[in-house]
């Protein structure tokens, strides 16, 4: 019987079957924050077991709250730092050179075809458009993945979801995920993965997949995945150009692990993409989506434009071709967060950041801060913020206040309207 | 072992998510002790008071999808240090309900049909749960009313219970 990718990655990792369907897998890399990885650091001096499976296998960075906002957030990084410093963990991201870590770890070259990853945050799942198996995991598996290099997970039973058509112009892959989990719910992938394929996701650059793939959790899904192809081999080929003597050669290596035509899957499901609209949540659940132009009259206090789901160069650049020559309004707090400082600097060097100053947005360090309602433009009590970030829990981005997710180029239109709107980008193929 | 016996919490709601459970404002916070005043504290539910409800309760049962959203371990941990280390519901997000059996703690599916009976004859009242891991029964006690619930657990699960969590489970194993 044929596999899928991601049964072909726990068979090429297994290390043991302790019961039923559980199977412990090898992990290639375990990534870390500051957030959720000094409680197991602290656990493991406390057990006497301070020590890593492998230091080049573990990468860490400093995003939620950086810089520190109080001596809490000090002292999460200071744990962090030391633990590094200490155990000979290079690939650690400090301030200044820190980002978003679902943004600059794939950056860096960190997540490749095959690899097994683990992060204990839940968005992990974006790794998955490398065609990796990416899960988000908790402190316990985490501290487990980093003294012991292995994981245990239900073997993984997947959802195919294919993706038809063609994105219409000013359509953006954010609008398409917001569809999909519209469509699937909050739980409806709970417990599975989700490969994603089609024409549509073969078009996608590889940050139109992570956006994709980013959003897999908000189904429930326990990771998207994207099969390797050659957009990812381009994106790759600066980290693996010493292993392959070509290109072509790799795509053929990477090829090996997409899913057998006999492949047995929980469920198949294909949409059609042409007509789609841009799509926009209204509750405090990412499964309750409509299209933009039915929540024209929701006003809005704020606009934040980054994150792990939209922080990216590509996202910067609709939302400035939006933004260029105008201005917000008055009414509206515009905030854009870079989502690392390799993204803040192309954005520089394209006159991107100016453009966001000119319309009077305010531009941060590459930082999680307010998709979490931690740090850089938390809500008030009351207000509403059009953000292109991936939840809409209640308080999610402060106590009381709503959250709208949609795409970069709605968020940037709805800042200088004031309220959830359309840009041109789409209005023109309307005509 | 933890205990799993003890008065029950009802929560009538789908979808309960971490950012509910344990507010991210809270994250900053490196014991699990500190985390003992937040449990609950941003559940919109009608009915339901953070400051009178929680104390005292040990059991937490529930509808689907309990512990969406964030991968947050603290979810388990402000339940563990305010002595809530069972919660029955009808569904679990994946990550919530590993972090759970991780920590040597347990989530616990029923069937729909079966919630929905528990809800509506015992959410009212006074509810005690004894848990009897060997024959995988629950036993609800109301002052007018006992009834037992037969549950099932995977091996697997079973294991990280009485090992205590996954760390101590991986430490014998690999």
């Amino acid at each position: 019987m044929g596999k899928t990718i991601a049964e072909k990655i726990f068979d090429s990792h297994f290390v043991d079957n302790p019961s039923g369907d559980i199977h412990v897998i090898r992990l290639d890399a375990v990534f870390c924050h500051e957030i959720t990885t000094p409680v197991a650091i602290n656990d493991l001096v406390e057990r006497g077991k301070d020590r890593v499976f492998d230091p080049d296998k573990i990468k860490a960075v400093i995003d939620h709250v950086t810089p520190a906002k109080d001596s809490k957030t000090a002292m999460q990084g200071k744990i962090l730092r030391d633990w590094a410093s200490r155990l000979n963990i290079k690939d650690f991201f400090d301030i200044g050179r820190n980002g978003v870590c679902h943004a600059i770890f794939p950056e860096k070259g960190f997540a490749r075809p095959g690899y097994t990853i683990i992060m204990g945050d839940s968005h992990t799942c974006t790794h998955g458009a490398f065609g990796a198996f990416a899960a988000g995991v908790g402190t316990t598996d985490l501290e487990v993945g980093i003294l012991k290099g292995v994981c245990a997970f239900h073997y993984p039973k997947t959802i195919k979801i294919v993706l038809n058509g063609k994105l219409p112009e000013g359509v953006y892959s954010k609008d398409v995920i917001l569809h999909i989990i519209g469509k699937l719910g909050v739980n409806g992938a709970t417990n599975k993965v989700i490969e994603f394929t089609g024409p549509v996701v073969d078009s996608m650059s590889m940050e139109e997949r992570m956006t994709i793939c980013n959003m897999a959790v908000e189904a429930g899904g326990t990771c998207g995945i994207c099969y390797p192809d050659m957009t990812t081999v381009d994106y790759l080929w600066e980290f693996i150009s010493d292993e392959y003597s070509s290109k072509e050669s790799a795509l053929e290596e990477f090829k090996k692990i997409h899913p057998d035509p006999d492949a047995e899957y929980d469920s198949i499901i294909e949409f059609d993409i042409n007509e789609l609209e841009p799509m926009v949540t209204f509750g405090y659940k990412p499964d309750q989506v409509k299209p933009v132009k039915e929540m024209s009259e929701t006003k809005i206090d704020q606009v934040y434009i980054g994150s792990c789901t939209n922080g990216r160069i590509e996202d910067l650049r609709v939302a400035a071709s939006v933004l260029k020559g105008r201005k917000i309004n008055d009414s509206v707090r515009g905030i854009v967060s870079p989502a690392t400082p390799k993204i803040f600097k192309e954005a520089l060097k394209e006159g991107i950041i100016e453009i966001f100053t000119d319309s009077g947005f305010c531009v941060t360090n590459p930082t999680c801060g307010a998709c979490l309602g931690m740090s850089n433009g938390v809500l008030a009590e009351g207000e509403a913020c059009a953000s292109t970030t991936n939840r809409n829990f209640n308080g999610r981005m402060g106590k009381g206040g709503m959250v709208h997710l949609m795409s970069p180029a709605t968020a940037a239109e709805s800042a200088i309207t004031g309220y959830i709107s359309n840009s041109d980008l789409y209005r023109i193929q309307e005509v | 072992m933890k205990n799993f016996n003890g008065p029950v919490l009802f929560l009538d709601r789908s979808d309960i998510n971490t950012d509910e459970i344990i507010p991210a404002k809270y994250l900053t916070e490196i014991s699990k002790e500190a985390l003992k005043p937040y449990l609950l504290e941003d559940l919109k539910l009608e009915g339901f008071s953070p400051e009178s409800d929680i104390e005292g309760k040990s059991i937490v049962i529930t509808r689907g999808n309990f512990g969406c959203g964030s991968s947050r371990e603290h979810a388990p941990w402000a339940f563990e240090v305010n002595g809530i280390n069972l919660v029955i519901g009808e569904s679990f997000a994946r990550i919530f309900r590993q972090n759970m059996f991780n920590c040597g703690m347990m989530a616990v599916e029923l069937p729909e049909k079966t919630i929905d009976h528990i809800f509506k004859n015992y959410s009212y009242k006074y509810t005690l749960i004894e848990t009897n891991l060997k024959d995988n029964k629950f036993i609800l006690k109301t002052d007018d009313l006992t009834e037992e619930f037969d549950f099932s657990i995977s091996d697997y699960d079973r294991s990280l219970v009485e090992a205590g969590g996954w760390l101590e489970f991986a430490d014998l194993h690999y």
